[in-house]
């Protein structure tokens, strides 16, 4: 009686859960066919499959300079995005940091402020001093977005990180920079990694900022869904959506790994101190 | 152990100076080792505060900023200094004006027209007619004030000067107070906006409602879901938790034209019920560009932010406890309300308030599948800096949507801290 009963709550947890998931999960899934669809409904069954939105998509201008530029944009806010912040995080790892608390609420304020609010503040500023219109000024805003991911990752691995390889290497006559590249930078390697995927997907996603800055040249893949969106949807948005999905796909398991590979090594540089 | 007394003053000495030098040392060490840690911070901290601080920043000093009314209409701004508010405009006051009508360049003259139509409506075209007249007015032998009043009557009533007085200081809490749905009467007290412009405490409200609603749903479906992950066996937890992840991974506006799809009037959840015969195909649920559908996209995309932090926190429950509660006789019930319950708090207050405040800032998705009525403060900031660009209201709008933000974030800080803020 009662092992019945548990297992009835059992059940009915699995099912709750299994619908919470399909949720999640479905609806993501059901556009993915439909950009393969003869015709340009959105409703199963579908009366026959074609490519005819994905060649669409190939021979569209408007659609390939979106892509280059948030390629584009999107490169060069990780870049400057993880450099910058890996070596912010350098230094608020150090015990000698001042002002800690300061400093850390400050970089992390992209993430905490409504990104509206910040959209609007840029789009005030940068109309000023002609970085409207610019890819110049998606990268420059992009990347105060993205650098609080990699402050975060980094000094995450960081904590774990054991400085006494450092002391080690510089005894054995190592420079400071000779040390962190040879050193410390292949150990939080994987943390500053996942880091600028982070920053680039958080590049390659926004749009927000982009609808307030960007003019007709500078469209990002996301500002021109938006505007598909908004008007009528066409299938070339659901052949759009299912790359965005398989690229989303592979980047989620190569963050993954990443992150399995960064908890191994700092298991690795922890079981060594 | 004693030191041997002949040597003992010259070794004492010694160590004292050791000691000191040694501190010294010690201390430039540190000085050296701060500057080395502000030398890499400064970087990253200098590009914010250039691109993203000042701005920020700027903007809400638009809030209270007026030093445009003041720079257009300067004599105007000397006259009104020997003007009491309720005498009879003077003719000092009307030459000032015209003065400064004339010299003004036009532009600067439309926008003090714009902002002394928010005080009151009417005076936009009023002013704008005044400068035409003003400047096309070759010499006439009538006094300013006759002019004005020629041109139009309004000129002669106190009460337009002194919205023009009212107008005049380099700051102003027009726009802070508008924000609130207040304004300040004739006599400058403090009443509450009344009828078509009183629309932004409905926004708050209404942008807390969605807030709350969308965090209750998250909670709903997302505690389940964790407590499910973290019993599971590590092989099917890892499967769960990549399907939690996907949707988190794909870009908002994926997902977003995704709902649209699936939610349209001929898309797939209606075609769906209509084909299970729920529905009839003719009259398909209304499921997009209303509440249901920003509540249902909401709740997709947050849900994350909720199950993840639970999950964690669950992860961490040693499940002896439960079994020990069992083995005293709780109920299961029992046992997870007073044991299991208590426990996982911390990650639902965690994820809560992180729903609850992603939510607040929510732009995009209620401006692409909610209708009219379900927009957001979000989306009237985009609207004043981008359709109307009345940079006041934008920047006061802009600051409650952030002091609630920022309010809401030091709870935050206190309760989880905001180093355990970590996506995916």
């Amino acid at each position: 009686m009662k092992a019945n009963s548990s297992s009835a709550r059992a059940w009915v947890l699995r099912t709750f859960c299994v619908v919470v998931l399909l949720f999640l999960v479905a609806p993501i899934l059901a556009i993915v066919p439909l950009s393969f669809n003869a015709e340009p409904f959105f409703t199963y069954p579908m009366p026959g499959l074609s490519l005819q939105w994905y060649r669409e998509l190939m021979e569209s201008a408007v659609w390939q300079l979106a892509l280059r530029n948030s390629l584009i944009v999107a490169t060069f806010a990780t870049l400057l995005a993880s450099v910058l912040g890996t070596l912010a995080a350098l230094g608020l790892s150090r015990n000698d940091c001042p002002w800690r608390a300061v400093i850390m609420a400050v970089l992390i304020s992209p993430m905490i402020i409504p990104v509206v609010v910040s959209a609007v503040g840029i789009y005030y500023c940068f109309a000023r001093v002609g970085l409207l219109n610019t890819l110049t000024g998606i990268v420059f805003a992009h990347t105060a977005l993205g650098a609080p991911f990699v402050v975060i990752t980094v000094l995450a691995t960081l904590s774990s990180f054991d400085h006494n390889l450092m002391r080690a290497a510089a005894s054995l006559g190592a420079s400071p920079m000779r040390a962190f590249f040879r050193v410390m930078l292949p150990v939080i390697a994987p943390g500053v990694a996942s880091g600028a995927l982070f920053a680039f997907i958080t590049s390659f996603d926004e749009v927000v900022v982009v609808l307030f800055i960007a003019g007709s040249e500078q469209r990002t893949l996301p500002r021109q869904m938006w505007s598909g969106v908004r008007e009528s949807i066409s299938p070339t948005i659901t052949a759009v959506a299912t790359l965005l999905i398989v690229a989303s796909v592979l980047l989620l398991v190569s963050v993954q790994w990443l992150q399995g590979r960064a908890a191994r090594a700092s298991a690795r540089s922890g079981a060594s101190g | 152990m004693k030191p041997v007394p002949s040597h003992g003053s010259a070794l004492g000495a010694t160590t004292v100076d050791d000691h000191v030098a040694l501190r010294r040392q010690l201390l430039r060490l540190q000085r050296r080792g701060r500057w080395k840690a502000i030398g890499l911070i400064a970087p990253l901290m200098v590009f914010l505060a250039l691109v993203f601080v000042v701005p920020i920043v700027l903007l809400l000093a638009r809030a209270v900023d007026n030093h445009e009314v003041p720079a257009v209409l300067p004599q105007t701004s000397i006259a009104m200094k020997d003007w009491n508010g309720d005498a009879p405009p003077t003719h000092v006051l009307a030459d000032a004006l015209i003065v400064d009508l004339r010299t003004s360049p036009r532009e600067a003259v439309a926008e003090v027209a714009k902002r002394l139509n928010y005080y009151q409506s009417g005076l936009r075209s009023m002013v704008l007619k005044t400068a035409r007249e003003v400047n096309n007015e070759s010499a006439s032998n009538l006094s300013g004030l006759e002019r004005l009043k020629e041109i139009d009557e309004r000129w002669l009533e106190p009460a337009t000067w002194s919205v023009i007085q009212r107008a005049l200081p380099p700051t102003t809490d027009f726009y802070l107070l508008a924000s609130l749905d207040l304004r300040r009467d004739a006599q400058g007290a403090i009443v509450a906006a009344t009828g078509d412009s009183a629309i932004y405490r409905d926004v708050i409200v209404r942008t807390f409602v969605i807030s709350a609603a969308v965090t209750l749903l998250c909670l709903l479906l997302g505690y389940p879901l964790a407590y499910w992950i973290a019993i599971a066996a590590p092989r099917t937890a890892r499967l769960l938790l990549l399907m939690v992840l996907l949707p988190f991974w794909t870009s908002l506006l994926v997902r977003t034209t995704a709902w649209v799809v699936v939610l349209q009037s001929g898309g797939v959840v209606n075609s769906l019920l209509g084909w299970l015969g729920l529905i009839d195909p003719a009259h398909p649920l209304e499921l997009i560009h209303n509440r249901i559908g920003v509540l249902i996209a909401m709740t997709h995309i947050l849900l994350p932010f909720m199950a993840l932090p639970i999950y964690s926190v669950m992860k961490s429950i040693p499940p002896n406890y439960m079994r020990a509660a069992a083995s005293l006789g709780a109920s299961p019930l029992r046992a997870f309300l007073r044991v299991y319950l208590p426990l996982s708090l911390p990650g639902i207050s965690a994820g809560c308030l992180l729903v609850f405040i992603l939510a607040l800032g929510y732009y995009i998705t209620p401006a692409l599948v909610g209708g009219p009525r379900d927009q957001m403060l979000s989306y009237f900031i985009a609207y004043f800096a981008s359709q109307v660009t009345n940079w006041g209201m934008a920047a006061a709008l802009s600051a409650t949507l952030l002091v609630l933000v920022l309010l809401l974030y030091a709870v935050y800080h206190r309760m989880v801290g905001i180093d355990k803020l970590r996506m995916g």
